[in-house]
């Protein structure tokens, strides 16, 4: 078919149709028109315009999502994670940020990240100090939830997945409140990060300071779960009081067996006592929330490795 | 036929619509009869025109069903019904996996591995979606989309006190965001375009509480509103192009009737695709019956608009059966 025998041009509008078509369409048949008229001048300018624009919008949208980069690569963004998470990077690649682990949280410790997250805009965090994970679910249902495998049990864990080597415990941590259980067991065998007693001197242990009254003041709404009050209801930190000889909130409240414990201060004697997170340190951060300290003598530091001292 | 639907696909890339090459001789007798018998038409025309009763009832539709829809996120996790955890990004329907297909391809390429619970949550949206008519998920299902609705009639109104203009864009700038945020994705190892998709921000600034980013929604809203009208969804939305191919396919279609039509054009004025309308056109309709292409987001504005019920919903399949 040649140029000249197409029917006529695209935006002539009120031209007939093909006469092939069977009807007869004098204007089309006699061709000529084939071709596409040139474009007028005030046609060219807008159509170059149009694409300059659409190019300035597709650099402006695709360079405001990588500045999403910057909090990801700055270091002090470091988000604690919920239990069971893959390392960083291959977190936030296969977070769908759906925020299905915020929903089942009994204690509703997940939060989402914003804006100023970057990259982890709508992936899930904990911060420890309003509220830490105590595993007062048990099975560790954020796990459970989550689609993508960005949370995972370890078994199910796929083995070309990267993990450093400070990041895995030694055995399965085991749960004091199931310690009665037939399988006592978490089914995670990676920390979240390592409790650190970040500052010794305001440590009311190492201070040989008891507690009386209830362990964080204010209007504070963290809760956690009392085994001696119920199993299966966490109640408010501030409807538990306390009254202790010598405080030991961090080693008495830590959820997890053999993760730290109290030593005594050789120097100056007496009743005061040093806490030593242990290699079981999971890093939910119970000890940072519990503690009566304001700011807290004990922290959780995120994504952090087990060093052996 | 065949090459209909390749031109649709063609246009939803981007491509402008042409007039078309051969007429089916029912439509090229439509045609002629329009342009034979002018004063017959045109009393017709005035005729309809006369009779004409504004309804949105598809539009009302849509709204209550997006709104519920949305709220059944909201109230599964707020009054803990658990009917429809998560978000749209991804979430479980009475405990069915149910994953939005672009974020899983987001998730797929940045992680570089098939995730197997993934894979059954895409399939059962792959088959909804497909059947259910792809770019539905846009007008039917997302906040934005309804937000964007009503910076649009803002708008539209600014632009009528000739207080703003409308700068369009290339179409295909979307296909070019499709290809770019797939390749950073895969790159870069983080799912980038979820990090300023106001899909997934909206929905989970409904569930989870709003923060920061419901400012770049403003933002967004504030270009469409004295810059660029429904330039997200027209121009850049991923999300949208992936659902359109979804529906390439789909048995349910806006149905346009060639007969029926005056050629007044008040459809591609409400439509957020007008390029899908371009057989409204006088003397551009090819057949006498043509289903709207895969871009089109079955809104039905055009089917409330349209004084002469030219286009309706319809099935594929479903009259010859009953």
């Amino acid at each position: 078919m040649s140029e000249a025998d197409k029917p006529a041009a695209a935006g002539n509008l009120d031209s007939a149709p093909d006469s092939s078509a069977g009807a007869p369409a004098p204007r089309a048949a006699k061709g000529g028109s084939g071709k596409k008229p040139p474009l007028s001048e005030a046609r060219r300018r807008e159509n170059r315009r149009r694409f300059i624009r659409s190019a300035l919008l597709a650099t402006g949208v695709v360079g405001f999502s990588l500045l999403a980069y910057v909090p990801v690569v700055s270091a002090k963004g470091r988000r604690l994670r919920p239990p069971g998470a893959l390392e960083e990077a291959d977190f936030l690649a296969s977070c769908i940020k759906c925020g299905q682990c915020v929903q089942v949280c009994p204690v509703e410790a997940i939060k989402l990240g914003d804006l100023v997250d970057g990259f982890g805009i709508g992936a899930p965090h904990i911060d420890a100090r309003e509220q830490a994970c105590d595993f007062s679910c048990d099975a560790v249902q954020c796990v459970l939830a989550c689609p993508t495998g960005a949370l995972v049990y370890s078994d199910k864990r796929e083995p070309f997945l990267k993990m450093r080597d400070g990041v895995k415990l030694p055995d399965k941590p085991i749960l004091k409140a199931k310690e009665k259980d037939a399988d006592p067991r978490l089914e995670i065998r990676e920390r979240i990060g390592v409790a650190r007693l970040a500052r010794p001197d305001a440590c009311l242990a190492v201070q040989g300071k008891g507690l009386k009254g209830v362990a964080r003041d204010g209007d504070f709404d963290g809760r956690m779960r009392y085994m001696d009050v119920d199993r299966w209801k966490p109640i408010r930190i501030q409807d538990h009081p306390y009254d202790l000889e010598l405080c030991d909130l961090c080693v008495r409240e830590c959820p997890i067996k053999d993760a730290i414990k109290l030593e005594p201060l050789t120097e100056g004697g007496g009743k005061r006592m040093v806490p030593k997170v242990l290699e079981g340190c999971v890093g939910c951060g119970v000890c940072e929330m519990i503690c009566p300290v304001d700011a807290a003598a004990i922290v959780v530091d995120a994504q952090a490795e087990w060093k052996k001292s | 036929m065949k090459g209909r639907l390749l031109d649709q696909i063609m246009i939803m890339l981007g491509r402008e619509p042409r007039k078309p090459e051969t007429f089916t001789e029912s439509a090229a007798r439509i045609h002629l009869y329009k342009k034979t018998n002018k004063v017959d038409f045109e009393a017709l025309k005035e005729h309809a025109r006369a009779h004409r009763a504004r309804v949105n009832s598809w539009r009302n539709r849509r709204w209550v069903v997006l709104i519920l829809a949305n709220l059944l996120f909201v109230f599964s996790f707020w009054l803990d019904i658990q009917i429809l955890e998560g978000a749209l990004t991804a979430s479980r329907f009475v405990g069915f996996h149910m994953i939005d297909l672009n974020s899983a391809l987001q998730v797929m390429l940045a992680h570089k591995h098939i995730i197997v619970n993934l894979l059954i949550g895409t399939v059962t949206i792959f088959i909804l979606w497909m059947l259910l008519g792809g770019r539905t998920f846009c007008s039917w299902l997302c906040p934005y989309h309804l937000v964007a609705e009503w910076a649009e009639s803002l708008h539209l109104r600014l632009v009528e006190r000739k207080i703003v203009t409308d700068h369009i864009f290339h179409r295909g700038t979307r296909t070019v965001f499709w290809v770019l945020f797939s390749v950073l994705t895969f790159v870069t190892g983080y799912t980038v375009f979820e990090t300023i998709s106001p899909t997934g921000i909206l929905s989970r600034a409904l569930i989870y509480g709003p923060g920061l980013a419901l400012g770049w929604i403003a933002l967004l809203l504030l270009f469409e509103i004295f810059y660029s009208r429904r330039a997200w969804c027209r121009y850049v939305c991923p999300i949208g192009l992936t659902y359109g191919a979804v529906g390439i396919l789909s048995p349910v279609r806006v149905l346009y009737r060639l007969e029926q039509c005056f050629h007044e054009g008040d459809c591609r004025k409400v439509c957020l695709v007008p390029h899908v309308l371009d057989v409204v056109i006088k003397g551009r309709s090819p057949d006498a019956e043509v289903p709207i292409g895969p871009d089109c987001t079955r809104c039905g504005l055009c089917v409330d608009t349209c004084p002469s019920g030219a286009l309706t919903f319809n099935i594929k399949g479903l009259s010859k059966l009953l």
